[in-house]
């Protein structure tokens, strides 16, 4: 092995890379817009949906109701004072369930039939709405109509307190508040701690997988790895020098998705805050704690540490895409078999974002899954120091075993002459 | 000097079992000389120049090229050889200047060497016009003159060539044929595959006919006519291959 080589096929590639449209895509431009285009673009969309969605009276059909005609009318005069706009629009009843499954209503309302005359006596039947379970405009008209006939039931309770001459407090003797006790970095961590090692892994891996396929079989389509054979150079050190490269494509896809990611919470945080502490990540959970109690943050030094460890994870991806597109004879044969291992890689990254798997030793030593779940801590603040060793130790291994191969696959004739 | 001495390739495959690209060659090329080795597709050329090139390790007998063992020193031999084939191609996204100079560094020299030696090369080869354009836009002309530039870099003592004239145009291939009775008048030892007869009359010094991985004949242009009693070259090497039945089975294979 001899450093000079291995440095000249690097940086050979390096500049090679830099002038591929394809691997400038896959390392630079996408990591570094899909944060800002999942908070701007997607979420800009979300909240225009949401806002419109909260905009408007929720259609309803009502069901029945026609002895309780006092009923009726008031869910008619029904008004959002804020919003300035009546609550429901209702629309004449015909198969209110065909119309919700269709989202033509958002909910149905059945009201018992005496429902009015019985309030008084207090033998009411229960009053039943009907919606689109998981819908989010269907549960928007739901809450409205729960929200109606709950204020229904406190008036007539009150009412008919004050009839007998009975304090209304009998009726709410204590209040229940609620506070969050979590730090703020532990409920960011928790938050975006799914999210953002599942981001990076993938990144990650597409940031080596074009450089990898680029660098063995498209060289091997191209007719260069034949020319790059003759030279006196020894394989181990182009491999090396090969392997290096596809590495900086995977770090730099995570590098730069983590830059844009610190800009976008700045600017985010400023857009909405107008003083941008909130998310800043580099003041950290100190700062955020003095502005704000409960505002999300992770913890910075979480950051440094996901870093550290998606290193090792890094190298085994640049080994395996490049040991893997080393065999194909062409860069579209390349693709076929890399763009299935992307499932392998997500299936991993994703069970991480459920909630409720926690590290044990086991899990430790599942590659990926391992990274996304200590990583999901570690932003939130938590180190578990033996897990964190684990975790390295085992990622450094079978990044280890996927360079070796990388290694024997290029001495193999078979291999690198495949016909 | 190249010294091939019982050269064995095998490889295996799923369908036809084991199959020897090249059985029990043995020839010898001298400095100053072109060795012509003529064969019909899938003769076994290729897999020869490339057992002597280092691409490929024989299976078994061995060979000696510029004083060094292609099995045990192949480092040594690839510091010697120049390799020049229809399947050695540029990077696309590098200049001819950048090209030549990264197989400059593969090849140990310094950065200073390296310029003196483009400098000579590309006046030699008249590429001072597009010495700093990226090689995929370059006409197969100029595409293999910085394919020659680049074998040249380090000055060897050994030139291979595999079909380099291979879908030429009729002057780029002139100019190669030019270029390697240039390396032989240098002094260098210059081993040439082709199945193009004309090739084999205007360069050859000694030709080798190669025929199912064996080499089936040997010696110069004159002493093959006389021995198959035929001038016409492409005469010779149909009867030194055993006629045209022999060779149409040959290719069907």
């Amino acid at each position: 092995m001899n450093w000079n080589n291995i440095l000249t096929v690097y940086v050979k590639e390096l500049r090679d890379s830099l002038r591929d449209r394809r691997t400038l895509l896959s390392t630079i431009i996408i990591p570094t817009l899909v944060i800002p285009l999942m908070v701007f673009g997607v979420g800009k969309v979300m909240s225009k949906v949401m806002s419109q969605a909260q905009g408007e009276a929720s259609p309803i059909m009502i069901i029945g109701g026609d002895d309780s005609p006092g009923i009726v009318a008031a869910l008619k005069a029904e008004r959002d004072v804020e919003k300035n706009r009546p609550v429901f629009r209702i629309v004449p009843t015909r198969a209110y369930k065909v119309a919700i499954g269709d989202k033509k209503i958002r909910a149905a309302v059945e009201i018992p039939a005496g429902f009015e005359a019985a309030l008084k006596t207090g033998a009411a039947s229960p009053v039943t709405i009907f919606y689109y379970e998981g819908e989010i405009k269907s549960a928007l008209g739901q809450k409205a109509l729960e929200k109606f006939f709950t204020d229904l039931r406190q008036k007539t309770a009150e009412t008919s307190l004050a009839e007998r001459g009975l304090p209304v407090t009998l009726l709410k003797p204590f209040e229940v508040k609620r506070k969050n006790a979590a730090p703020p970095e532990k409920v960011g961590g928790n938050l975006v701690g799914g999210f953002v090692p599942y981001l990076i892994i993938i990144l990650c891996f597409t940031g080596a997988m074009y450089p990898a396929m680029d660098l063995t079989a498209g060289e091997k389509e191209r007719g260069t790895m034949e020319t790059l054979l003759c030279s006196p150079v020894p394989r181990v050190d182009i491999v090396l020098g090969k392997f290096l490269m596809v590495l900086t494509g995977s770090v730099s896809a995570m590098v730069f998705m983590l830059l844009s990611m610190g800009t976008t919470a700045f600017i985010g945080g400023s857009i909405m805050t107008g003083s941008g502490t909130t998310l800043k990540l580099a003041q950290g959970a100190a700062a955020a704690k003095s502005t704000m109690d409960v505002m999300p943050t992770v913890d910075p030094l979480g950051l440094f540490g996901v870093l550290a460890m998606v290193l090792p994870v890094a190298v085994l991806f640049a080994a395996a895409a490049f040991t893997i597109s080393l065999f194909a004879k062409s860069y579209k044969e390349a693709q076929s078999y890399l763009a299935p291992m992307m499932i392998v890689v997500i299936m991993p990254a994703m069970i991480g974002m459920l909630p409720g798997i926690d590290l044990n030793v086991k899990l430790a030593l599942v590659p990926i899954l391992n990274l996304s779940l200590v990583c999901k801590e570690m932003l939130s603040g938590i180190w578990h120091w033996d897990y964190i060793a684990i975790i390295f130790g085992s990622s450094s291994l079978y990044a280890a075993i996927a360079l070796t191969l990388a290694v024997k696959m290029f001495n193999r004739e078979d291999v690198m002459f495949r016909a | 000097m190249i010294e091939a001495r019982n050269l064995t390739k095998t490889f295996k495959d799923k369908k036809r079992g084991v199959i020897t690209a090249v059985g029990d060659v043995s020839f010898s090329c001298q400095p100053g000389q072109i060795y012509g080795l003529l064969g019909a597709n899938g003769a076994g050329k290729t897999t020869t120049l490339r057992l002597l090139a280092t691409l490929l390790k024989p299976s078994s007998g061995t060979a000696t090229v510029a004083g060094h063992d292609v099995v045990s020193a192949a480092q040594q031999v690839r510091t010697n050889v120049g390799f020049l084939a229809a399947s050695t191609a540029l990077y696309g996204r590098l200049t001819a200047r950048e090209m030549i100079a990264y197989f400059g560094q593969l090849n140990g020299m310094d950065a200073a060497a390296i310029k003196a030696r483009i400098k000579v090369l590309s006046a030699e080869l008249d590429m001072a016009e597009f010495l700093d354009r990226r090689c995929d836009k370059f006409s197969t002309g100029m595409k293999q003159k910085t394919s020659i530039a680049r074998t040249l870099i380090h000055d060897p003592a050994v030139m291979i060539f595999d079909e380099p004239t291979l879908g030429l145009d009729v002057m780029t291939a002139r100019a190669i044929v030019a270029f390697v009775r240039e390396c032989r008048n240098r002094g260098k030892t210059v081993i040439y595959s082709t199945h193009i007869m004309s090739e084999v009359e205007k360069l050859c010094d000694m030709v080798g006919i190669i025929h199912n991985g064996r080499l089936v004949a040997e010696g110069t242009i004159p002493q093959l006519r006389a021995r198959y009693g035929e001038h016409d070259m492409e005469e010779v090497f149909v009867k030194a291959v055993g006629g045209e039945a022999a060779l149409a089975a040959a290719l069907k294979n």
